[in-house]
């Protein structure tokens, strides 16, 4: 690798180093003496759990916030980046994970977004089409220039925001967990476009906490734990264990043990389901299927082609508009008496649905059940049983800090989803929902988020999970579903699943078709 | 990003308020020292106007009193995720359910009578804040915009039915006949005389400790009942409420239906209490200076009790003030409660970041 940059006519200092950066937000130390060096083209992944400090330090390097003390080299040159105007200007593009698009606007619009060059936009349109053309032919990234951004798939999409950077002269490109949208297809489609950028002798910042990816990409790997670097390597001379070690600081599981499932009566019958969502759009059609006791029915699929709006109907929160779904049999009415008959739910967004920021640990660990009477006297709550339950629960899903009076905001991603987890496993249910069980959590707490879900199994309950990890659906299902626009685009015993053909389906390209 | 660091209960309910307040007094000061007078002077001659003797207490209290009802109107509302600015509307329609009941019953004896007065301020009241929190609900027609033209509404409704049905005859003031003294609430200073305690004579009367327990019954619905953990579940996050199985619009109804009640009762100190006849414009402002007092006591009863008493305090020795010192106006009164209003309300987190960044740096904090 280092003799095709040699061969693109690159020295050997670094595009970007980083020196010694530290940057602390009130008591907490973001980075601590993060020193990192770039070569100039390649493709450099970081890597790190959440909270390692790795979105802190390109945030600093992209000139969003300043660093308390180091210093940031561009090129083997000192440069000051005191805002984003500053990075651009050093030559660093940046693609956030939430793209940063006008979506009524065409492709062309949005990429002459602050370069409009004139009074009336006309020449400038006209200079900004040849020299984007001539972008898109260097590096194979093929987007319709007058097309309208809402209506591009989100693969896509990112390739405007990536067109955007080189268009205003990037030759340093920090990616921020591009991939967490996109199909395997569209992420290996995505990874071409790098290598390409590589060939051409720009140099590439890959963040992301997606291991295989960092095998897959990368040449380099840098690896970040509790604000500090603690070690670079050689793709080629690491493996995902050792990755995984590093970043965790010891030894982790990362395959999911579970024996054979022994299905036993169907808890959960879905058939016809139609759900329609607040702008009467139809994002569930026809959708029939059958949940267990004792196995785990995995529904694979890329974001925002229904999973949402299935989980809310099948936990009472949206009525749907066709169809039927049975709990043990009955209808579903609505959320409270679905919880009052042993329903379930982690949702997809704990913090926008499954917790209130708000409130303390011990308020949202009764969230939901409230009205269970042994919360209750006449009327009012018992609190102190409430807060009892709630530190034994912290006790045992190791919950930090074991504090019932912090708000949720102030606990960490994998914690607040440990006492949601905590919450709803605790009330015993029969039948349990669970959305994107380890989104943004860390890889310890992923261990252990799946070992309770298999133990729930195990115990004979039936689970139902929504993830848009596909590695998640295929080591903890039993029964894996693929959902694609609505629909049911077909159904695989876990053993059978291959990743390819599952990314087929999950783009809604059948058998039959491809 | 770092976690937002709260600051001790103490700081964030005494040591804020009480900076936001000095600042507040600071700045009015200069106003009282740019129209050449001693600053010093006036705030004694306010303080000894609100606390020096026995009558000005009463009185103090006795303004407190309409501020306790108003302010936990607005309070009330907002742990719903609402904001009640009908306060005033509310009031005024209380006014009409205490006068009709006193009007019907007057004369029956007071412990019948006047429960019957409480009951009419609170249901006229609470249908005042149902409508708006049914349109809510149903309708999603904001609360805000509501309950603001429900304040028009209520006015006009007043001043029809005060100057052409209810009014007393063979006069032009718009006003009903004084009410039989059976309904009249009790004044404290009559109360307290045959127990050997003096406190001067003053329109202090028993909506004062109605007030009180009114504030109680808040603090007790919105932290210690089920339903007020629901409600503040429906004000935090409506997505969670859906999640929990908990219903907004119920709430939404029930809570301004509670919040009109309350600032209906406002009527039972002004009407029952002082004039013991319903004039056009008795609710005098009180509704909208209870948005304040609100806004001041962090929305908590606690708070908002003692908001009302500052807020009565000013009241009452701004008017001593005006008195003693030409120069200062019943205007001037209004531009210091202003002051207040903006420092302790608007800007009451002006003060925080720095507070903030101070405790974090004196304090461990867990990780």
């Amino acid at each position: 690798m280092g003799a095709e940059a040699a061969a693109a006519g690159v020295d050997e200092t670094p595009a970007v180093e980083l020196r010694g950066i530290c940057k602390s937000f009130g008591p907490v130390q973001a980075n601590r003496e993060v020193d990192l060096a770039v070569a100039a083209g390649t493709i450099h992944g970081i890597v790190g759990e959440n909270g390692a400090g790795k979105s802190t330090l390109m945030n600093i390097l992209y000139g969003f916030y300043q660093p308390d003390a180091g210093r940031i080299l561009v090129d083997g040159r000192p440069r000051r980046i005191r805002s984003p105007l500053d990075a651009i200007r050093a030559g660093i593009g940046m693609v956030h994970q939430h793209f940063m698009l006008v979506e009524p606007f065409t492709v062309l619009e949005n990429l002459l977004l602050g370069a409009e060059g004139g009074f009336t936009l006309e020449a400038g349109i006209a200079r900004a089409r040849r020299e984007i053309e001539a972008i898109e032919r260097d590096y194979g990234l093929e987007v319709d220039l007058d097309a309208v951004v809402r209506d591009l798939p989100v693969g896509v999409q990112q390739r405007v925001e990536i067109l955007k950077a080189l268009f205003r002269g990037a030759h340093i490109l920090v990616l921020d967990e591009p991939t967490g949208v996109l199909t395997p297809q569209e992420a290996d489609h995505l990874f071409r476009i790098l290598e390409n950028l590589r060939e051409q002798g720009r140099t590439v910042v890959l963040i992301t906490h997606k291991l295989r990816e960092i095998m897959a990409v990368t040449d380099h790997v840098s690896v970040m734990r509790g604000g500090r670097m603690v070690a670079h390597r050689r793709t080629s001379e690491t493996s995902t264990e050792e990755l995984a070690e590093l970043m965790v600081g010891r030894k982790v599981l990362l395959r999911v043990e579970k024996g054979p499932a022994r299905p036993g009566e169907p808890v959960l019958e879905v058939a016809g389901l139609e759900v329609r969502d607040d702008f009467d759009v139809p994002r569930v059609r026809d959708v029939s299927f059958t949940v267990r006791a004792g196995e785990i029915l995995g529904i694979a699929g890329v974001a925002g082609n229904g999973q949402s709006e299935l989980l809310e109907a099948l936990a009472g929160i949206r009525r749907p508009s066709r169809g039927r779904i049975l709990l043990r049999g009955r209808p579903v009415e609505d959320a409270a008496r679905a919880r009052a008959r042993r329903l379930g739910h982690v949702p997809e967004d704990r913090l926008r649905m499954g917790l209130v920021r708000s409130f303390t640990a011990w308020e949202n660990a009764i969230l939901g059940y409230q009205r269970l009477a042994g919360y209750l006297r006449g009327g009012f709550l018992r609190r102190r049983r409430m807060i009892a339950g709630c530190v034994d629960w912290m006790e045992r899903y190791d919950v930090r800090p074991r504090d019932p009076f912090l708000h949720a905001a102030d606990f960490s991603g994998g914690n607040q989803q440990k006492l949601v987890l905590a919450r709803e496993l605790e009330h015993d249910p029969d039948l349990l929902l669970v959305g994107q069980p380890t989104r943004g959590v860390d890889i310890g707490a992923i261990e252990f988020i799946h070992r309770r879900l298999v133990a729930m199994r195990d115990a004979g309950k039936a689970i139902l999970l929504v993830s848009v990890e596909l590695e998640e659906v295929m080591s903890l299902a039993d029964r894996i579903l693929v959902m694609f626009d609505g629909r049911i685009m077909g159904e695989m015993a876990a053993e059978e699943a291959e990743e390819r053909r599952l990314g087929l389906l999950m783009a809604g390209v059948t058998a039959e078709a491809g | 990003m770092a976690a937002r660091r709260r600051l001790p209960f103490w700081a964030d309910y005494l040591l804020l308020p009480f900076l936001n307040l000095s600042l507040a007094f600071l700045v009015s000061g200069l106003v009282v020292l740019l129209l050449g007078e001693n600053p010093i002077a006036a705030v004694k001659l306010l303080l000894y106007g609100a606390f020096g003797f026995g009558e000005a207490v009463g009185y103090t209290l006795f303004y407190a009193t309409n501020f306790i009802f108003t302010g936990l109107a607005v309070a009330l509302a907002f742990h719903a995720g609402l904001f009640n600015i009908g306060g005033e509307g509310q009031a005024a329609l209380g006014g009409l359910g205490v006068a009709l009941a006193a009007l019907w019953f007057g004369h029956l004896h007071p412990l019948l009578a006047i429960p019957l007065a409480v009951v009419g301020a609170a249901l006229l009241g609470g249908i005042w804040g149902f409508i708006p929190g049914w349109l809510q609900a149903r309708r999603g027609s904001h609360t805000v915009i509501t309950t603001i033209m429900l304040n028009f509404v209520a006015a006009s409704i007043m001043t029809y039915l005060l100057v052409n049905v209810i009014i007393k005859p063979g006069q032009s003031a718009p006003e009903t006949v004084t009410f039989a003294e059976n309904v009249w609430l009790p004044q404290l200073h009559g109360l307290l005389q045959p127990l050997g305690i003096a406190i001067g004579r003053s329109p202090l009367n028993l909506a004062f400790p109605i007030a009180l327990l009114c504030a109680l019954l808040v603090w007790i619905y919105v932290w210690k009942l089920r339903l007020g953990y629901e409600l503040r579940v429906v004000g935090r996050s409506e997505p969670a409420a859906l999640y929990a199985g908990i219903s907004p619009a119920t709430h939404i109804v029930l809570v301004m239906t509670i919040a009109g009640a309350l600032a209906g009762m406002m009527a039972l100190n002004e009407v029952l209490g002082a004039q013991h006849r319903l004039v056009l414009g008795f609710t005098g402002g009180y509704g909208f200076v209870g948005i304040a007092v609100a806004l001041m006591g962090r929305n908590h009863p606690l708070g908002v009790v003692l908001a009302a008493l500052l807020f009565g305090a000013l009241y009452q020795g701004g008017a001593e003030l005006a008195f003693d010192m030409p120069r200062i106006n019943r205007d001037m009164i209004v531009v210091i409660q202003g002051l207040v209003i903006l420092f302790a309300g608007a800007l009451e987190h002006m003060f925080r970041p720095t507070l903030e960044a101070l405790f974090v740096r004196t304090r461990p904090v867990p990780v």
